[in-house]
């Protein structure tokens, strides 16, 4: 036990001493939590909007009063001629363009239907996407205010963020990845840098056995963890004001396994790497990138071909990602959750048993 | 002075063959990584899981559900009479939506009186469920003509035209997106060890005692891998047109342009990384700390930077991602020439000078 603390203490002194590392182990965190916090939005507004009005009737100025009163749009120019409408989409300087034919005002009041041309910048698939949406609501809008109902309305019922805001979605799992990133790297940079330097070879003629080593060396980047972990949550709490509808206690529970997946990876990659040079390029290519792209954060997993949903479920993101999802967002509990935390669990003890494995087979 | 600084790229291309696995990981991971994210990433939904409950029972009611069903969007995962089995099924993530179908709808159906369909969301992922709402909207609309109710004037009719993608494949938006992300941080990591080696290897005294300027050496290091990284953005590239269908509609002579900058520009920041580290270790760290997340959120790769909060819009500015997206959608699928781009191609041109030039600087300091 004494050996234990020793090693702890000594990873401890070797953290401090190197100067630039406190910053980004205590400051990276929290600031980009913030910054990427702010930027992962998938809520599209003022989207571009240029409109192009033929008619220059009361009723279509009315018509673009409409569509420009909301957020969603913001209007960039109104043009004379459809020329100058293609060329501002083709500039990207608008990504939705509005043209009012002449006569529109005059079909309506007569009871036909007036037809408007909208062209999407489909080259930007969201705010192409979302501003057609957008367009095509605001029109339809419109014509029920005219009076002219479908028989049959839909009625949508949003739960569990009703206003539809990705923030509540997204910081979450903004969070989850920096504290993936960070625990990963450290454990993989420190254990290889031992090994590439010689000093490995050192702690192995002391008395200490190999499962020490390994605990003993974990174990200050565990507790490295737990703090970034916890400033970090701080801000998404306090800063953000993601609500927290489920159990405080479940969610730090249940980040302890995946933790333990990530030391475990970073352990991992130090015994598959022999200089430092190639363990950054293994954590950054083979490790961080797919559970970037892969577990769900942005991308979701059931849009991906089956051959890929089937590679996630040895992503541990993805299992905690459902987690800090299911406590924020639904309020859900161990009942619910149990078999993502048990699934992290085993992977977190699987990847550890596979690290420790190599581990001993090249001290020998 | 250009023989000194071939003379160092010659060094570094030596060191790179020596350490083969890093030069082959340079050249085919960009290629590799490409093609199976552009695969994987999509934000075209599919298989939507909809629980139907059913309070009317009738054929009114079972062609309602049919005709979402039938639009191929949604997979049928439950069925029912009762709402509250509802409740479980969206907490555990079983359904993700939900059409629930009011008794008399049938009745009222017939006999013209406005009826509704009730539609339940998870509304957790806001992009997705907006997607969902979009379809659910379609479907009803098809299902139910439009009834005049003493009506002021006629309907207003959207006549919708997509531009440049007119399937809206999300693919084609998305591989760009990511080929800029994937070169960025392959041509960061490339350099960023590379004058931290020779630092904490102490080679860096020896190099002292050379004729070389600092400049000199800055370029002849990240020369072997501006051209390691063309080699393999073309290779990405072919795989993006052959595979993922993303055109080529503007010039092929610009397009190589613009990625050589851009490549420079990362290389640069790769540079500038490993003049601020001390340490293999920290170098690591800030190059991708810097190269990874901020190029994944900040570039316009994923998130739109017109929906950002203003001040992260200036942010995005010191991204290089950034400019290079705006060229390379523009050339790619747009077919758009110069004219159009070429204030985000100075922006480039510009921040990479600036990049060389501190970095120099700090060498300067350090020589």
């Amino acid at each position: 036990m004494r050996t234990l603390v020793n090693i702890l203490k000594k990873e401890l002194l070797q953290l401090r001493r190197d100067p630039k590392i406190l910053p980004i182990l205590f400051l990276a965190p929290v600031i980009q939590l913030t910054l990427l916090g702010y930027a992962a939005t998938t809520d599209i507004r003022r989207v571009e909007l240029a409109v192009c009005d033929l008619d220059r009737t009361a009723s279509s100025r009315e018509l673009v009063e409409e569509l420009t009163r909301s957020t969603y749009f913001r209007l960039t120019a109104a043009v004379e001629s459809q020329d100058g409408l293609d060329q501002l989409l083709q500039s990207g300087r608008a990504r939705v363009g509005l043209t009012i034919p002449a006569g529109f005002a005059a079909d309506r009041s007569a009871g036909r239907s007036g037809a408007v041309q909208l062209v999407a910048d489909g080259a930007d698939a969201l705010s192409g996407t979302a501003g057609m949406t957008y367009a095509a609501t605001a029109l339809q809008q419109a014509t029920v205010a005219a009076g002219v109902r479908p028989l049959i309305e839909l009625r949508p019922v949003v739960l569990y963020n009703p206003d539809l805001v990705s923030c509540n979605y997204m910081v979450p799992g903004v969070l989850a990845m920096i504290l993936m990133i960070m625990t990963m790297m450290l454990t993989a940079m420190a254990l290889v840098r031992e090994r590439e330097i010689g000093t490995m070879e050192q702690l192995l003629v002391t008395p200490l056995s190999p499962g020490h080593l390994i605990v003993g060396k974990l174990l200050p980047y565990a507790l490295v963890g737990c703090v970034e972990f916890s400033t970090a949550l701080a801000v998404v709490l306090f800063w953000f004001g993601v609500p927290l509808r489920g159990p405080f206690v479940v969610l730090v529970l249940l980040t302890l396994p995946f933790m333990l997946c990530t030391l475990g990876l970073g352990l991992l990659i130090s015994t598959l790497s022999r200089t430092q040079q190639q363990a950054m390029m293994l954590t950054g290519f083979v490790f961080i990138l797919p559970q970037m792209l892969l577990s769900g954060f942005a991308f979701p997993i059931q849009n991906m071909p089956a051959v890929f949903q089937w590679f996630t479920y040895l992503v541990p993101l993805r299992y905690y990602l459902v987690i800090l999802r299911g406590v924020f967002l639904k309020g859900v509990g161990p009942s619910v959750l149990w078999r993502e935390g048990l699934a992290l669990l085993g992977l977190g003890v699987a990847i550890l048993g596979l690290a420790r494995l190599r581990f001993r087979r090249q001290l020998a | 002075m250009l023989r000194r600084t071939f003379a160092i790229a010659v060094k570094e291309l030596l060191q790179l063959r020596r350490d083969l696995r890093t030069a082959l990981t340079l050249i085919v991971m960009p290629v590799l990584l490409l093609f199976v994210y552009g695969y994987a990433l999509s934000f075209d939904v599919q298989h939507i899981r909809l629980a139907v409950v059913d309070h009317d029972g009738t054929q009114a009611s079972r062609d309602a559900a049919q005709a979402f069903l039938r639009s191929g969007y949604f997979d049928l995962i439950a069925q029912g009479q009762d709402e509250r089995m509802l409740d479980p099924l969206f907490d555990r993530g079983a359904a993700q939506a939900a059409l629930v179908v009011p008794f008399r709808y049938a009745s009222d159906l017939s006999a013209g009186r406005a009826t509704t369909l009730q539609f339940v969301l998870d509304g957790s992922d806001s992009q997705t469920a907006t997607t969902i709402l979009g379809y659910a909207r379609q479907i009803a609309a098809s299902l139910s003509p439009l009834v005049d109710v003493g009506a002021a004037s006629g309907p207003i009719v959207p006549v919708p035209l997509v531009w440049y993608n007119p399937d809206l494949s999300s693919t084609r938006f998305l591989v760009p997106g990511l080929l800029a992300f994937i070169l960025m941080v392959s041509s960061v990591i490339a350099t960023a060890l590379a004058v931290v080696r020779e630092k904490e290897r102490g080679t860096m005294e020896s190099l002292r005692a050379t004729p070389l300027v600092a400049v000199e050496l800055l370029l002849g290091k990240t020369l072997p891998y501006l051209v390691v990284g063309f080699v393999s953005a073309g290779g990405a590239l072919l795989v993006a047109h052959l595979l993922f269908d993303v055109p080529v509609r503007g010039s092929l002579f610009w397009l190589a342009a613009v990625t050589l900058l851009f490549l420079a520009v990362g290389l640069a920041w790769g540079v500038l990384v490993s003049t601020i580290a001390d340490s293999q270790q920290v170098a690591f760290q800030l190059a991708l700390l810097s190269s990874m997340l901020p190029t994944m959120i900040l570039s316009g790769f994923i998130f739109p930077i017109s929906s950002m909060p203003a001040f992260l819009q200036w942010l995005t500015r010191i991204v290089p991602a950034r400019y290079y997206l705006v060229a390379l959608r523009g050339i790619v699928l747009k077919g758009a020439g110069p004219s159009v781009w070429w204030p985000e191609m100075a922006s480039l041109g510009v921040f990479g000078a600036l990049l060389v030039a501190i970095a120099t600087a700090r060498t300067v300091r350090s020589l």
